[in-house]
């Protein structure tokens, strides 16, 4: 869960790291009353990607007048697919330097680490692959957190690669150690994998100030930030719902599945597993068909969900065929066998639907479907050609116009013995 | 011989009376694991399939002698209970628990650092090691005991894989699944020496996947630590799109890291033969076992 600019300041401003003044328009009117209030201001439209400013949504008006045009002008925007919802009114910052100061996820360590740069303004990335020694790390004992001799080393590492603030290195030190802790102790507190501020500029005057800031929470810990997660589908959604999100990927996230769309793609792919549905991906690939998704059921899906999961791939009409890949372990055949035939059944799918079924519970699970008419085959790759064979490689640009009507008979599911089994393509005129 | 567990392994439950708990404890009860007792906050004094239930790990090892976890409690519950079990004494720990919050495991793997315990996991489908014991998630039917190892970041790869060499002939040592969190207990670096102290296997399949730098991290091993046994590897992911997370936390391309030619290619050129389908992962296996 990535968060906007703005909903990020308010976590620094909350714990004591000071940002720049600023006011969220969702208004242009609101925009105007914030340059009233503020002065000079940068316009900045809230949106979850990088690249706002080329966009040109990023403005710096003087007067409310400006303000309340520049905000409207931004508020009509969509930065590459997403609209904008809101604009963040920011006073500006007479900057003497900028800085990077991060904490983020380090999988190989397992650990967060501390980042600093004298380096800041830009893509930290870029400047770790540029200049490597300009980037001073750190990873804290996850239960102490850092301490300050560690800062201060860190600190004056990084600020080695900076001569021009040789003079001022002692108080600005002195200035980086609790600003490193609170930091990583928010991070630790919203349990954020990434949470950086970049650039950290210094001003004439010797502050420090977070003038940009990223925040992401982990996805698996999003339900103990729950009013993080509500206020950030509010400014993503607006009132129509559009979230700048691939449809497909936003209807799945609605239904709780985990899906991924892969736009064109002829055949849907289910499976149980991270892994093994990946692995269905590039055999489909492989076969040379055109995979239209990814959609990982999880482990011990039950029947509705796997109902649910052939609802939602259904739901592109490019989808052409379907490919079930099941290898049970806390996963049980017997339930995903109920899913695929109450779906068939209510759903009336038409298009070819391969499945292939082995692991726990898989004699009671190809008893259930075989009686239904559905013979499951037990290896993959076959299991693959097979959806291929019946799909056709290429079918991009072809529109499933033989997709039966809801509630239309279901495919009878006959399908020939041997393994794969497939049930033919199946037409309901409309 | 095998790594990790064997038939004398001594298992404790944690969460043996949750719906998933129970039905894959007596799963492991069928394949002839060891289960000597249940752990559950609040129901201690009880029973659950055949075995004494305890309030604390702590009270559970001493009254039973267990050496090893079995950890299947909910996500916000799992990274403490890890941290009882090392606490405790535990030898092994195995959490399968999917969806845990990462700073939390963040946490755990610091605690069990320093302790005894070695944790595999968590989100992960367990150890098996054939026709002696398993703990998590993989069917009991498909192991048969043999020659190979197997270390896998995918629940549902492992069991393929495992399937295939077992209908091939070759059977298995232990299978790890090692789970596909982007915080892990145990990555590949962790069990290839495992395998490599241990006489009866005599190749090892490594199933990787996109994401994170372990595939890379265990080809450095490979090169350096000179492992003299045959590696068969294959990865998963070459069709996903970078940016896109597929399903495990782990297994998202970002920046340049993470992609599965850089796995594929490393692993190659640290001398593993890289197979394209689980299919020619057996292929392979042979091949490489051939004298």
């Amino acid at each position: 869960m990535k968060l906007l600019e703005y909903q990020a300041k308010r976590q620094f401003a909350r714990v004591g790291i000071r940002v720049p003044a600023g006011r969220l328009a969702r208004t242009p009117e609101e925009a105007a009353a914030a340059a009233g209030e503020l002065g000079r201001v940068a316009i900045k439209a809230q949106v979850p990607i990088g690249g706002r400013g080329k966009a040109g949504g990023i403005a710096v008006v003087d007067t409310p007048e400006e303000a309340r045009r520049e905000a409207a002008r931004i508020l009509a925007m969509e930065i590459r697919g997403y609209p904008v919802r809101s604009v963040w009114c920011e006073s500006g910052l007479e900057i003497a330097h900028e800085l990077y100061l991060g904490v983020t996820l380090d999988r190989d360590r397992r650990r967060l680490a501390l980042i600093l740069s004298a380096a800041g303004g830009m893509e930290i990335e870029e400047v770790a692959a540029t200049s490597p020694d300009r980037i001073a790390k750190l990873w804290p004992d996850p239960f102490a957190g850092p301490l300050p001799f560690e800062v201060r080393a860190l600190a004056f590492s990084a600020l080695a690669h900076a001569p021009v603030l040789a003079e001022t290195r002692g108080r600005l030190v002195a200035a980086l150690v609790p600003l490193a802790q609170t930091l990583h102790r928010l991070a630790v507190d919203l349990d954020a994998v990434t949470c950086e501020i970049n650039p950290l500029v210094l001003t004439p005057d010797g502050e420090l100030v977070a003038a940009d800031g990223k925040l992401e929470v982990d996805e698996n810990a999003e339900y103990r930030h729950q009013e993080l997660a509500a206020e950030l589908a509010l400014d993503l959604e607006g009132e129509d719902g559009r979230t700048g999100e691939d449809p497909y990927e936003a209807d799945a996230r609605r239904r709780g599945l985990t899906y991924v769309h892969l736009p064109g793609g002829s055949i849907g792919c289910i499976g149980n597993g991270a892994g093994l549905v990946m692995n269905t991906l590039d055999l489909v690939q492989q076969m040379g068909g055109r995979p239209n998704n990814f959609l990982d059921i999880g482990g011990g899906a039950g029947a509705e969900k796997v109902r649910n999961a052939l609802d939602m791939v259904l739901s592109d009409p490019d989808v052409r065929g379907v490919f079930v890949n099941i290898f049970g372990g806390i996963t049980r055949g017997d339930e995903v066998a109920r899913g695929i035939v109450q779906a068939r059944d209510e759903l009336g799918i038409s298009v070819p639907l391969v499945v292939r079924m082995t692991g726990t519970n898989e004699a009671e699970g190809r008893q259930i479907l075989a009686a239904a008419g559905i013979v499951p085959g037990t290896s993959a790759p076959e299991a693959a050609r097979k959806i291929v064979d019946l799909v056709g490689g290429d079918a991009a640009d072809r529109r499933a116009a033989d997709r039966s009507a809801p509630g239309g008979s279901p495919a009878d599911g006959a399908a020939a013995g041997g393994s794969p089994a497939a049930m033919p393509p199946h037409r309901v005129p409309r | 011989m095998a790594i990790l567990i064997d038939r004398s392994t001594r298992v404790l439950v944690q969460g043996i009376t949750g719906r998933e708990g129970s039905f894959h404890t007596r799963q492991m009860q069928d394949y002839g694991t060891q289960v000597v007792a249940g752990v559950v906050p609040g129901r201690g004094g009880g029973e659950a399939l055949g075995v004494p239930v305890f309030d604390t790990v702590a009270e559970a090892v001493a009254a039973t002698g267990a050496d090893t976890a079995f950890t299947i409690v909910p996500p916000p519950f799992a990274a403490d209970a890890v941290m009882e079990a090392a606490a405790a004494g535990l030898r092994l720990g195995v959490c399968v628990t999917e969806g845990i919050p990462v700073l939390d495991m963040v946490r755990a793997t610091a605690f069990v650092a320093g302790t005894a315990m070695r944790l595999i996991g968590p989100n992960c489908p367990g150890v098996m090691t054939a026709g002696e014991s398993k703990i998590g998630f993989i069917p009991n039917h498909v192991a048969r005991p043999g020659r190979v190892g197997v270390v896998a970041r995918s629940g549902t790869l492992t069991y393929e894989v495992i399937q295939g060499l077992s209908e091939a002939g070759y059977g298995e040592t232990t299978a790890v699944g090692i789970g596909g969190d982007p915080v892990l207990g145990s990555t590949f670096v962790d069990i290839l020496p495992l395998f490599a102290k241990d006489p009866a296997t005599r190749a090892v399949v490594l199933v990787g996947e996109i994401g994170g730098s372990d595939e890379e991290r265990a080809a450095a091993w490979i090169r350096e630590s000179g492992f003299d046994k045959p590696v068969v590897a294959f990865i998963s992911g070459r069709t996903a799109p970078p940016g896109k997370r597929m399903g495990h936390a782990g297994a998202i391309i970002s920046g340049t890291t993470g992609s599965a030619q850089g796995k594929i290619d490393a692993l190659a050129a640290a001398g593993a033969s890289v197979a394209g389908t689980i299919e020619d992962v057996v292929r392979l296996v042979g091949a490489r076992l051939a004298p």
